[in-house]
Protein backbone atom coordinates (compact mmCIF):
# COMPACT_ATOMS: atom_id res chain seq x y z
CA UNK A 1 0.00 0.00 0.00
CA UNK A 2 1.64 3.52 -0.71
CA UNK A 3 1.71 6.33 1.22
CA UNK A 4 0.64 4.14 4.30
CA UNK A 5 1.30 7.12 7.14
CA UNK A 6 0.66 10.82 6.37
CA UNK A 7 2.59 13.23 8.47
CA UNK A 8 2.29 17.21 8.77
CA UNK A 9 4.66 19.32 11.30
CA UNK A 10 3.80 22.33 13.03
CA UNK A 11 7.24 23.62 13.96
CA UNK A 12 8.01 26.67 16.67
CA UNK A 13 11.21 28.22 16.11
CA UNK A 14 12.94 30.63 18.33
CA UNK A 15 14.59 33.67 16.32
CA UNK A 16 17.12 34.98 17.60
CA UNK A 17 17.24 38.04 17.95
CA UNK A 18 18.64 40.05 20.96
CA UNK A 19 15.03 41.76 22.09
CA UNK A 20 11.50 40.84 22.28
CA UNK A 21 9.35 40.46 19.26
CA UNK A 22 7.45 44.16 20.26
CA UNK A 23 9.41 45.63 23.27
CA UNK A 24 13.34 45.70 24.17
CA UNK A 25 13.17 42.91 26.74
CA UNK A 26 16.13 40.89 26.46
CA UNK A 27 15.28 37.64 25.07
CA UNK A 28 18.70 36.00 26.88
CA UNK A 29 17.87 32.61 28.39
CA UNK A 30 18.72 32.17 32.03
CA UNK A 31 17.66 35.44 34.10
CA UNK A 32 16.32 35.33 37.30
CA UNK A 33 12.10 34.72 37.06
CA UNK A 34 10.34 37.55 35.62
CA UNK A 35 13.49 39.39 35.21
CA UNK A 36 13.09 39.84 31.14
CA UNK A 37 9.87 41.69 31.09
CA UNK A 38 8.18 45.05 30.82
CA UNK A 39 4.99 46.71 30.73
CA UNK A 40 4.21 46.21 27.26
CA UNK A 41 5.37 42.12 27.05
CA UNK A 42 3.37 41.76 30.37
CA UNK A 43 0.65 43.51 28.70
CA UNK A 44 0.15 46.36 31.28
CA UNK A 45 -2.98 48.65 30.27
CA UNK A 46 -2.17 51.77 28.09
CA UNK A 47 0.73 49.86 26.82
CA UNK A 48 1.74 49.69 22.62
CA UNK A 49 3.69 47.15 21.12
CA UNK A 50 6.16 48.08 18.07
CA UNK A 51 7.64 45.34 15.43
CA UNK A 52 11.06 44.52 16.10
CA UNK A 53 12.20 45.18 12.49
CA UNK A 54 15.31 42.33 12.71
CA UNK A 55 12.39 39.67 13.74
CA UNK A 56 10.92 40.26 10.43
CA UNK A 57 14.43 39.88 8.27
CA UNK A 58 15.08 36.51 10.56
CA UNK A 59 11.92 35.29 9.38
CA UNK A 60 12.44 36.66 6.07
CA UNK A 61 15.11 34.52 5.98
CA UNK A 62 14.33 31.32 6.89
CA UNK A 63 10.86 31.64 3.95
CA UNK A 64 13.77 32.20 1.43
CA UNK A 65 16.05 28.84 2.96
CA UNK A 66 12.62 27.08 2.34
CA UNK A 67 11.92 27.94 -0.73
CA UNK A 68 8.47 30.29 0.09
CA UNK A 69 6.63 33.14 -1.68
CA UNK A 70 7.21 36.11 1.20
CA UNK A 71 4.07 38.28 0.76
CA UNK A 72 3.92 41.86 -0.10
CA UNK A 73 1.10 42.48 2.41
CA UNK A 74 1.07 41.24 6.20
CA UNK A 75 -0.64 41.90 9.36
CA UNK A 76 -0.45 40.81 12.63
CA UNK A 77 -3.77 38.96 14.67
CA UNK A 78 -4.68 38.95 18.15
CA UNK A 79 -5.50 34.83 18.68
CA UNK A 80 -7.85 35.06 22.02
CA UNK A 81 -7.47 32.42 24.60
CA UNK A 82 -7.13 32.32 28.95
CA UNK A 83 -4.13 30.62 29.96
CA UNK A 84 -1.66 31.82 33.03
CA UNK A 85 1.16 31.59 30.81
CA UNK A 86 0.03 34.40 28.53
CA UNK A 87 -0.66 37.56 30.27
CA UNK A 88 -2.47 39.80 27.55
CA UNK A 89 -4.80 36.68 27.28
CA UNK A 90 -4.30 36.80 24.27
CA UNK A 91 -1.29 36.21 21.91
CA UNK A 92 -0.12 38.27 18.84
CA UNK A 93 0.28 35.87 15.88
CA UNK A 94 -0.54 36.18 12.46
CA UNK A 95 -3.75 34.36 10.91
CA UNK A 96 -5.12 34.99 7.29
CA UNK A 97 -1.90 37.27 6.21
CA UNK A 98 1.39 35.21 7.30
CA UNK A 99 4.58 36.34 6.75
CA UNK A 100 5.23 33.59 3.51
CA UNK A 101 3.50 30.98 2.21
CA UNK A 102 4.03 27.93 -0.47
CA UNK A 103 7.58 26.61 0.49
CA UNK A 104 9.45 23.37 -0.24
CA UNK A 105 12.29 21.50 0.72
CA UNK A 106 13.61 18.43 -0.30
CA UNK A 107 14.88 15.82 1.92
CA UNK A 108 16.71 12.55 1.63
CA UNK A 109 16.34 9.50 3.02
CA UNK A 110 17.78 5.76 2.36
CA UNK A 111 19.23 7.28 -0.98
CA UNK A 112 15.62 8.60 -2.04
CA UNK A 113 14.81 12.14 -2.34
CA UNK A 114 11.28 13.54 -1.88
CA UNK A 115 9.64 17.15 -1.71
CA UNK A 116 7.84 18.15 1.70
CA UNK A 117 5.46 21.24 1.31
CA UNK A 118 5.87 24.27 3.21
CA UNK A 119 2.06 25.41 3.90
CA UNK A 120 3.47 28.57 5.84
CA UNK A 121 5.59 30.63 7.65
CA UNK A 122 4.23 33.17 10.15
CA UNK A 123 5.69 35.59 13.24
CA UNK A 124 4.18 35.13 16.33
CA UNK A 125 5.59 35.77 20.22
CA UNK A 126 6.07 32.86 22.67
CA UNK A 127 4.28 32.59 25.72
CA UNK A 128 5.79 32.47 29.18
CA UNK A 129 6.49 29.38 31.02
CA UNK A 130 4.72 27.25 34.21
CA UNK A 131 6.61 25.11 36.20
CA UNK A 132 4.53 23.40 38.08
CA UNK A 133 4.96 22.45 42.13
CA UNK A 134 5.67 18.24 42.55
CA UNK A 135 3.04 18.49 45.29
CA UNK A 136 1.32 21.59 45.98
CA UNK A 137 -1.70 23.02 44.14
CA UNK A 138 -0.15 25.84 42.10
CA UNK A 139 2.11 26.55 39.66
CA UNK A 140 4.68 29.19 39.24
CA UNK A 141 4.36 31.81 36.54
CA UNK A 142 7.90 33.32 34.60
CA UNK A 143 6.96 35.63 31.80
CA UNK A 144 10.82 36.26 30.60
CA UNK A 145 10.27 34.04 27.73
CA UNK A 146 6.93 36.09 26.98
CA UNK A 147 7.01 37.83 23.40
CA UNK A 148 10.14 35.83 22.55
CA UNK A 149 10.13 35.85 18.68
CA UNK A 150 8.96 32.71 16.97
CA UNK A 151 8.82 31.56 13.26
CA UNK A 152 5.87 28.98 13.15
CA UNK A 153 6.36 26.68 9.84
CA UNK A 154 3.59 24.49 8.92
CA UNK A 155 4.64 21.53 6.36
CA UNK A 156 2.07 20.05 3.94
CA UNK A 157 0.78 16.60 4.80
CA UNK A 158 3.86 15.60 2.27
CA UNK A 159 6.04 13.40 5.25
CA UNK A 160 5.57 9.58 4.60
CA UNK A 161 7.39 8.12 7.51
CA UNK A 162 8.33 9.13 11.12
CA UNK A 163 12.16 8.60 9.89
CA UNK A 164 11.19 10.97 7.14
CA UNK A 165 10.06 12.99 9.37
CA UNK A 166 13.07 13.46 11.68
CA UNK A 167 15.14 13.69 7.99
CA UNK A 168 13.03 16.98 7.95
CA UNK A 169 13.65 18.49 10.91
CA UNK A 170 17.35 18.00 11.24
CA UNK A 171 17.35 19.92 7.35
CA UNK A 172 15.45 22.34 8.57
CA UNK A 173 17.34 22.87 11.87
CA UNK A 174 20.47 22.85 9.27
CA UNK A 175 19.10 25.52 7.61
CA UNK A 176 18.21 27.66 10.52
CA UNK A 177 21.66 27.35 12.21
CA UNK A 178 23.23 28.13 8.37
CA UNK A 179 21.47 31.26 8.23
CA UNK A 180 22.12 31.99 11.99
CA UNK A 181 18.38 32.83 12.53
CA UNK A 182 18.03 30.14 15.63
CA UNK A 183 19.76 27.81 17.56
CA UNK A 184 16.78 25.00 17.23
CA UNK A 185 18.07 23.02 20.46
CA UNK A 186 15.02 20.39 21.21
CA UNK A 187 16.10 19.80 24.54
CA UNK A 188 16.53 24.12 25.12
CA UNK A 189 12.90 24.52 23.60
CA UNK A 190 14.53 26.62 20.87
CA UNK A 191 12.61 24.01 18.41
CA UNK A 192 9.26 22.57 19.12
CA UNK A 193 7.71 20.17 17.12
CA UNK A 194 4.27 19.08 17.10
CA UNK A 195 2.63 16.65 14.33
CA UNK A 196 -0.43 15.69 12.79
CA UNK A 197 -0.50 11.82 11.81
CA UNK A 198 -2.96 9.66 9.95
CA UNK A 199 -3.22 6.37 8.91
CA UNK A 200 -5.08 4.62 5.62
CA UNK A 201 -8.02 2.46 6.65
CA UNK A 202 -7.81 -0.55 5.15
CA UNK A 203 -10.28 0.09 2.62
CA UNK A 204 -7.27 2.71 1.24
CA UNK A 205 -9.32 5.55 2.75
CA UNK A 206 -7.53 8.76 4.80
CA UNK A 207 -7.99 8.26 8.39
CA UNK A 208 -9.12 10.60 11.06
CA UNK A 209 -6.08 11.97 12.12
CA UNK A 210 -4.73 12.99 15.69
CA UNK A 211 -2.40 15.66 16.82
CA UNK A 212 0.73 14.57 18.49
CA UNK A 213 2.71 17.12 21.19
CA UNK A 214 5.40 17.02 23.77
CA UNK A 215 8.41 15.73 21.53
CA UNK A 216 11.18 16.84 23.09
CA UNK A 217 14.27 15.71 20.99
CA UNK A 218 14.52 14.78 17.18
CA UNK A 219 14.83 10.80 18.18
CA UNK A 220 11.61 11.55 20.51
CA UNK A 221 9.76 12.85 17.37
CA UNK A 222 10.49 9.31 15.37
CA UNK A 223 9.45 7.72 18.52
CA UNK A 224 6.26 8.77 18.92
CA UNK A 225 5.40 8.89 15.67
CA UNK A 226 6.14 5.41 15.02
CA UNK A 227 4.32 4.62 18.22
CA UNK A 228 1.12 6.48 17.39
CA UNK A 229 0.93 4.90 13.79
CA UNK A 230 0.75 1.71 15.16
CA UNK A 231 -1.40 2.13 17.98
CA UNK A 232 -3.96 3.71 15.32
CA UNK A 233 -3.33 0.79 12.76
CA UNK A 234 -3.92 -1.32 15.46
CA UNK A 235 -7.10 0.51 16.22
CA UNK A 236 -8.66 0.02 13.00
CA UNK A 237 -7.36 -3.14 11.86
CA UNK A 238 -9.72 -4.27 15.36
CA UNK A 239 -12.51 -2.92 13.99
CA UNK A 240 -12.30 0.42 16.15
CA UNK A 241 -12.33 4.07 15.01
CA UNK A 242 -9.46 6.64 15.50
CA UNK A 243 -10.77 9.51 17.55
CA UNK A 244 -9.99 13.17 16.67
CA UNK A 245 -7.83 14.03 20.00
CA UNK A 246 -4.61 15.49 21.07
CA UNK A 247 -1.96 12.90 22.66
CA UNK A 248 0.98 13.52 24.20
CA UNK A 249 4.42 11.72 24.22
CA UNK A 250 5.39 10.18 27.31
CA UNK A 251 8.86 9.83 27.01
CA UNK A 252 9.59 7.34 30.07
CA UNK A 253 7.26 5.23 29.06
CA UNK A 254 7.44 5.32 25.35
CA UNK A 255 4.03 5.64 24.38
CA UNK A 256 1.80 8.62 23.76
CA UNK A 257 -1.46 8.94 25.81
CA UNK A 258 -4.94 10.96 25.91
CA UNK A 259 -4.27 14.53 26.70
CA UNK A 260 -6.48 15.14 29.94
CA UNK A 261 -8.96 18.36 29.18
CA UNK A 262 -11.56 19.75 29.28
CA UNK A 263 -14.16 19.30 26.75
CA UNK A 264 -14.98 22.73 25.17
CA UNK A 265 -13.59 23.14 21.46
CA UNK A 266 -10.76 25.74 21.05
CA UNK A 267 -12.46 29.31 19.74
CA UNK A 268 -9.37 31.62 19.12
CA UNK A 269 -11.71 34.48 17.82
CA UNK A 270 -8.78 35.84 15.63
CA UNK A 271 -9.08 39.23 14.78
CA UNK A 272 -6.36 42.14 13.49
CA UNK A 273 -4.57 43.08 16.04
CA UNK A 274 -5.72 47.22 16.03
CA UNK A 275 -2.11 48.26 18.23
CA UNK A 276 0.08 47.19 15.28
CA UNK A 277 -0.09 48.83 11.76
CA UNK A 278 -0.15 46.27 8.59
CA UNK A 279 3.67 45.60 6.73
CA UNK A 280 4.36 46.13 3.12
CA UNK A 281 7.37 44.09 2.26
CA UNK A 282 8.33 45.44 -0.98
CA UNK A 283 10.46 43.99 -3.79
CA UNK A 284 13.72 46.42 -2.43
CA UNK A 285 13.45 45.36 1.12
CA UNK A 286 12.88 41.66 -0.28
CA UNK A 287 16.23 41.83 -2.05
CA UNK A 288 18.13 43.52 0.46
CA UNK A 289 17.73 40.33 2.72
CA UNK A 290 17.91 37.75 -0.53
CA UNK A 291 21.41 39.44 -0.32
CA UNK A 292 22.36 38.60 2.90
CA UNK A 293 21.53 34.87 2.44
CA UNK A 294 24.29 32.72 2.84
CA UNK A 295 25.26 29.61 0.77
CA UNK A 296 23.35 27.11 1.85
CA UNK A 297 24.01 23.73 2.96
CA UNK A 298 23.14 21.88 -0.43
CA UNK A 299 25.52 24.64 -2.38
CA UNK A 300 28.18 24.10 -0.28
CA UNK A 301 28.16 20.36 -0.78
CA UNK A 302 28.18 20.89 -4.19
CA UNK A 303 30.95 23.72 -4.16
CA UNK A 304 33.07 21.47 -1.97
CA UNK A 305 32.58 18.77 -3.98
CA UNK A 306 33.66 20.66 -7.07
CA UNK A 307 36.76 22.55 -5.13
CA UNK A 308 38.16 20.23 -2.96
CA UNK A 309 39.41 16.30 -3.68
CA UNK A 310 37.13 14.66 -0.94
CA UNK A 311 35.12 11.91 -0.20
CA UNK A 312 31.38 11.94 -0.31
CA UNK A 313 31.35 11.45 2.93
CA UNK A 314 33.92 13.62 3.83
CA UNK A 315 32.17 16.44 2.40
CA UNK A 316 28.80 15.54 3.96
CA UNK A 317 30.82 15.83 7.62
CA UNK A 318 32.40 19.63 6.85
CA UNK A 319 29.13 20.95 5.45
CA UNK A 320 27.04 18.93 8.16
CA UNK A 321 27.43 22.63 10.21
CA UNK A 322 28.63 26.02 8.92
CA UNK A 323 31.28 26.46 11.32
CA UNK A 324 32.97 23.34 10.78
CA UNK A 325 33.09 23.99 7.07
CA UNK A 326 34.48 27.52 7.40
CA UNK A 327 36.96 26.01 9.97
CA UNK A 328 37.94 24.05 7.87
CA UNK A 329 38.10 26.29 4.71
CA UNK A 330 39.86 28.87 7.29
CA UNK A 331 42.20 26.02 7.79
CA UNK A 332 43.15 25.67 4.11
CA UNK A 333 44.79 28.95 3.78
CA UNK A 334 48.16 27.90 4.25
CA UNK A 335 50.20 25.83 2.00
CA UNK A 336 48.08 22.37 2.78
CA UNK A 337 46.46 20.10 1.00
CA UNK A 338 42.44 20.19 1.60
CA UNK A 339 42.74 16.43 2.20
CA UNK A 340 44.90 16.32 4.92
CA UNK A 341 43.36 19.48 6.54
CA UNK A 342 39.75 17.22 6.27
CA UNK A 343 41.34 14.05 7.66
CA UNK A 344 42.63 15.81 10.52
CA UNK A 345 39.22 17.74 10.88
CA UNK A 346 37.43 14.06 10.75
CA UNK A 347 39.67 11.61 12.46
CA UNK A 348 41.23 13.96 15.13
CA UNK A 349 39.46 16.95 15.65
CA UNK A 350 35.51 15.11 15.67
CA UNK A 351 36.88 12.89 18.20
CA UNK A 352 38.28 15.35 20.28
CA UNK A 353 34.89 17.36 20.20
CA UNK A 354 32.51 14.12 20.83
CA UNK A 355 34.42 13.11 23.31
CA UNK A 356 33.75 16.16 25.25
CA UNK A 357 30.53 17.16 23.65
CA UNK A 358 31.57 20.33 22.48
CA UNK A 359 31.09 21.92 18.97
CA UNK A 360 33.45 23.46 16.98
CA UNK A 361 32.74 27.12 18.59
CA UNK A 362 33.89 25.27 22.08
CA UNK A 363 37.24 24.00 20.75
CA UNK A 364 40.56 26.12 21.51
CA UNK A 365 42.63 24.99 18.61
CA UNK A 366 42.17 27.66 15.66
CA UNK A 367 42.18 26.81 11.88
CA UNK A 368 45.95 28.65 11.92
CA UNK A 369 46.89 25.62 14.35
CA UNK A 370 45.39 22.95 12.31
CA UNK A 371 46.98 23.75 9.48
CA UNK A 372 50.58 24.08 10.41
CA UNK A 373 49.85 20.66 12.02
CA UNK A 374 48.77 19.42 8.73
CA UNK A 375 51.84 21.21 7.22
CA UNK A 376 54.26 19.45 9.69
CA UNK A 377 52.42 16.25 9.19
CA UNK A 378 52.76 16.24 5.50
CA UNK A 379 56.13 16.78 5.82
CA UNK A 380 56.80 14.39 7.57
CA UNK A 381 58.22 17.30 10.46
CA UNK A 382 56.13 15.33 13.21
CA UNK A 383 54.55 11.47 13.06
CA UNK A 384 50.74 10.95 13.19
CA UNK A 385 50.87 9.78 17.22
CA UNK A 386 52.59 13.41 17.75
CA UNK A 387 50.06 15.30 15.63
CA UNK A 388 46.70 13.40 17.13
CA UNK A 389 48.16 13.94 20.57
CA UNK A 390 49.03 17.83 19.82
CA UNK A 391 45.67 18.07 18.48
CA UNK A 392 44.40 16.44 21.50
CA UNK A 393 46.28 19.16 24.03
CA UNK A 394 45.41 22.66 21.62
CA UNK A 395 41.27 21.33 21.80
CA UNK A 396 41.59 21.85 25.30
CA UNK A 397 44.39 24.46 26.07
CA UNK A 398 45.32 25.99 22.49
CA UNK A 399 48.42 27.22 21.76
CA UNK A 400 51.42 27.48 18.89
CA UNK A 401 51.97 23.53 17.42
CA UNK A 402 55.26 24.53 15.89
CA UNK A 403 56.58 26.21 18.61
CA UNK A 404 55.56 23.50 21.05
CA UNK A 405 56.93 20.89 18.73
CA UNK A 406 60.33 22.86 19.01
CA UNK A 407 59.92 23.21 22.87
CA UNK A 408 59.45 19.59 23.70
CA UNK A 409 61.45 18.30 20.61
CA UNK A 410 58.76 16.28 18.78
CA UNK A 411 59.91 16.02 15.69
CA UNK A 412 59.77 12.73 14.46
CA UNK A 413 63.39 10.79 13.13
CA UNK A 414 62.89 9.93 9.36
CA UNK A 415 66.55 11.19 9.05
CA UNK A 416 68.84 8.06 7.68
CA UNK A 417 71.25 8.90 9.72
CA UNK A 418 69.70 9.31 12.99
CA UNK A 419 67.37 6.04 12.94
CA UNK A 420 70.53 3.76 11.66
CA UNK A 421 72.04 3.75 14.68
CA UNK A 422 68.63 2.49 16.26
CA UNK A 423 67.93 0.22 14.16
CA UNK A 424 71.02 -1.15 14.29
CA UNK A 425 70.43 -1.46 18.21
CA UNK A 426 67.17 -3.18 17.68
CA UNK A 427 68.64 -5.69 15.58
CA UNK A 428 71.22 -6.42 17.46
CA UNK A 429 69.01 -6.92 20.35
CA UNK A 430 66.62 -8.99 18.73
CA UNK A 431 68.54 -11.57 17.07
CA UNK A 432 65.26 -14.03 17.30
CA UNK A 433 63.27 -12.06 15.37
CA UNK A 434 65.89 -11.23 12.66
CA UNK A 435 65.50 -15.25 12.63
CA UNK A 436 62.51 -15.41 12.49
CA UNK A 437 61.90 -12.65 9.35
CA UNK A 438 64.43 -14.30 7.34
CA UNK A 439 62.68 -17.62 8.10
CA UNK A 440 59.21 -15.83 6.44
CA UNK A 441 57.60 -14.45 9.23
CA UNK A 442 56.96 -11.44 8.13
CA UNK A 443 54.82 -9.97 10.85
CA UNK A 444 57.78 -10.08 13.25
CA UNK A 445 58.55 -6.89 11.07
CA UNK A 446 55.81 -5.03 13.14
CA UNK A 447 57.76 -6.51 16.32
CA UNK A 448 60.89 -4.63 15.49
CA UNK A 449 59.36 -1.44 14.37
CA UNK A 450 57.72 -1.46 17.94
CA UNK A 451 61.06 -1.33 19.53
CA UNK A 452 62.07 1.55 16.92
CA UNK A 453 59.21 3.39 18.00
CA UNK A 454 59.78 2.77 21.92
CA UNK A 455 63.19 3.84 21.78
CA UNK A 456 62.52 6.59 20.01
CA UNK A 457 59.41 7.77 22.11
CA UNK A 458 57.21 7.50 19.21
CA UNK A 459 59.37 9.98 16.97
CA UNK A 460 60.32 7.53 14.37
CA UNK A 461 59.32 7.52 10.91
CA UNK A 462 57.40 4.21 11.60
CA UNK A 463 57.47 4.12 7.60
CA UNK A 464 61.04 4.71 7.04
CA UNK A 465 61.82 2.32 9.82
CA UNK A 466 59.73 -0.13 8.19
CA UNK A 467 62.07 0.52 4.92
CA UNK A 468 65.09 0.62 6.42
CA UNK A 469 64.36 -2.83 8.73
CA UNK A 470 63.37 -4.88 5.56
CA UNK A 471 66.69 -3.69 3.84
CA UNK A 472 68.58 -4.21 6.57
CA UNK A 473 67.33 -7.95 7.89
CA UNK B 1 -28.53 36.93 11.57
CA UNK B 2 -29.48 36.75 15.46
CA UNK B 3 -27.46 35.08 18.43
CA UNK B 4 -29.46 32.32 20.04
CA UNK B 5 -29.13 32.18 24.08
CA UNK B 6 -26.36 29.49 22.99
CA UNK B 7 -24.33 31.60 21.77
CA UNK B 8 -24.46 34.10 24.48
CA UNK B 9 -23.34 31.33 26.95
CA UNK B 10 -20.85 30.26 25.08
CA UNK B 11 -19.12 33.58 24.40
CA UNK B 12 -19.49 34.17 28.31
CA UNK B 13 -17.46 30.80 29.05
CA UNK B 14 -14.80 32.17 26.35
CA UNK B 15 -14.73 35.48 28.27
CA UNK B 16 -14.41 34.16 31.38
CA UNK B 17 -17.81 36.05 32.75
CA UNK B 18 -19.87 34.60 34.87
CA UNK B 19 -23.50 36.19 33.77
CA UNK B 20 -26.84 35.99 35.72
CA UNK B 21 -30.04 34.35 33.15
CA UNK B 22 -31.02 38.17 33.60
CA UNK B 23 -27.63 39.81 32.59
CA UNK B 24 -27.41 36.99 29.69
CA UNK B 25 -30.90 37.96 28.00
CA UNK B 26 -29.84 41.55 28.60
CA UNK B 27 -26.77 41.39 26.77
CA UNK B 28 -28.27 39.02 23.84
CA UNK B 29 -30.46 42.20 22.96
CA UNK B 30 -27.56 44.51 22.71
CA UNK B 31 -25.91 41.90 20.64
CA UNK B 32 -28.77 41.78 18.22
CA UNK B 33 -28.77 45.48 18.00
CA UNK B 34 -24.89 45.39 17.22
CA UNK B 35 -25.03 42.85 14.96
CA UNK B 36 -28.18 44.66 13.29
CA UNK B 37 -25.98 47.33 13.06
CA UNK B 38 -23.11 45.00 11.18
CA UNK B 39 -25.54 43.33 8.85
CA UNK B 40 -26.70 47.55 7.35
CA UNK B 41 -22.69 47.88 6.97
CA UNK B 42 -22.86 44.55 4.82
CA UNK B 43 -25.36 46.13 2.23
CA UNK B 44 -22.59 47.81 0.88
CA UNK B 45 -21.31 46.92 -2.13
CA UNK B 46 -17.45 46.13 -1.69
CA UNK B 47 -16.94 44.03 -4.46
CA UNK B 48 -13.21 45.43 -5.79
CA UNK B 49 -12.51 47.61 -2.80
CA UNK B 50 -9.46 46.16 -0.85
CA UNK B 51 -10.58 45.30 3.01
CA UNK B 52 -8.66 48.16 5.21
CA UNK B 53 -6.46 46.24 7.74
CA UNK B 54 -6.03 49.30 10.41
CA UNK B 55 -7.98 52.43 10.91
CA UNK B 56 -4.46 54.45 10.28
CA UNK B 57 -3.01 54.94 6.99
CA UNK B 58 0.53 53.73 8.09
CA UNK B 59 2.15 50.66 7.13
CA UNK B 60 5.61 49.25 8.50
CA UNK B 61 6.43 50.77 11.83
CA UNK B 62 9.62 49.37 13.46
CA UNK B 63 12.10 49.50 16.08
CA UNK B 64 15.51 48.32 15.98
CA UNK B 65 16.37 45.04 17.57
CA UNK B 66 18.49 46.61 20.75
CA UNK B 67 17.85 45.47 24.34
CA UNK B 68 16.47 48.28 26.59
CA UNK B 69 17.19 47.51 30.57
CA UNK B 70 13.81 45.86 31.78
CA UNK B 71 12.16 47.57 35.31
CA UNK B 72 11.89 45.41 37.93
CA UNK B 73 9.31 42.66 37.98
CA UNK B 74 8.94 44.49 42.03
CA UNK B 75 5.41 46.03 41.41
CA UNK B 76 4.03 43.85 39.02
CA UNK B 77 4.62 40.69 41.19
CA UNK B 78 3.53 43.22 44.69
CA UNK B 79 0.16 43.31 43.09
CA UNK B 80 -0.33 39.79 41.83
CA UNK B 81 -2.59 37.84 43.94
CA UNK B 82 0.20 35.33 44.95
CA UNK B 83 4.11 35.62 44.39
CA UNK B 84 7.29 33.36 45.40
CA UNK B 85 10.80 33.72 44.26
CA UNK B 86 10.05 36.47 41.58
CA UNK B 87 7.85 34.09 40.39
CA UNK B 88 3.82 34.60 40.05
CA UNK B 89 1.70 31.87 41.43
CA UNK B 90 -1.29 30.57 39.89
CA UNK B 91 -3.70 27.89 41.40
CA UNK B 92 -2.20 24.72 39.52
CA UNK B 93 -2.78 24.18 36.13
CA UNK B 94 -1.40 21.11 33.90
CA UNK B 95 -1.70 19.79 30.37
CA UNK B 96 -1.99 16.37 30.52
Amino acid sequence: MKNEIVIGLEVHVQLKTKSKLFCGCSTEFGADPNANTCPVCMGWPGTLPVLNRRAVEFGMLAALSLNCEINQDIKFDRKNYFYPDLPKAYQISQYDMPLAEEGQVEVELDGEKAVVGIERLHLEEDAGKLVHSTAGAESYVDYNRTSVPLAEIVTKPDITSPEQAEVFLRSLKQRMEYLEVSDCNMEEGSLRCDANLSVRTPEGELGTKTEVKNMNSFKGVRKALAYEAQRQKKVLSSGGEVVQETRLWDESEQITREMRSKEEAHDYRYFPEPDLVPVKIDSKWQSEVKQCLPEMPEEKYERFQAEYDLSDEATQTLTASRPLADFFERALTGDVSPRSVSNLIIADLKREMNERDWTINDVNITPENLAALARMFEEDVISSNVCSELIAELVESGGDPEAIVEERDLKQISDAGELEAIIDEVINENPDAVEDIRSGADQAIGFLIGQVMQKTQGQADPGQARKMLQERV
Amino acid sequence: MSVVDQEISDLARLSRLNLTPEEEEELGEDLNEILEFAEKINEVDTEGIEPTYHALPVNNVFREDEVRPSPSPKPALENSADSVDGYFVVPRVIEE
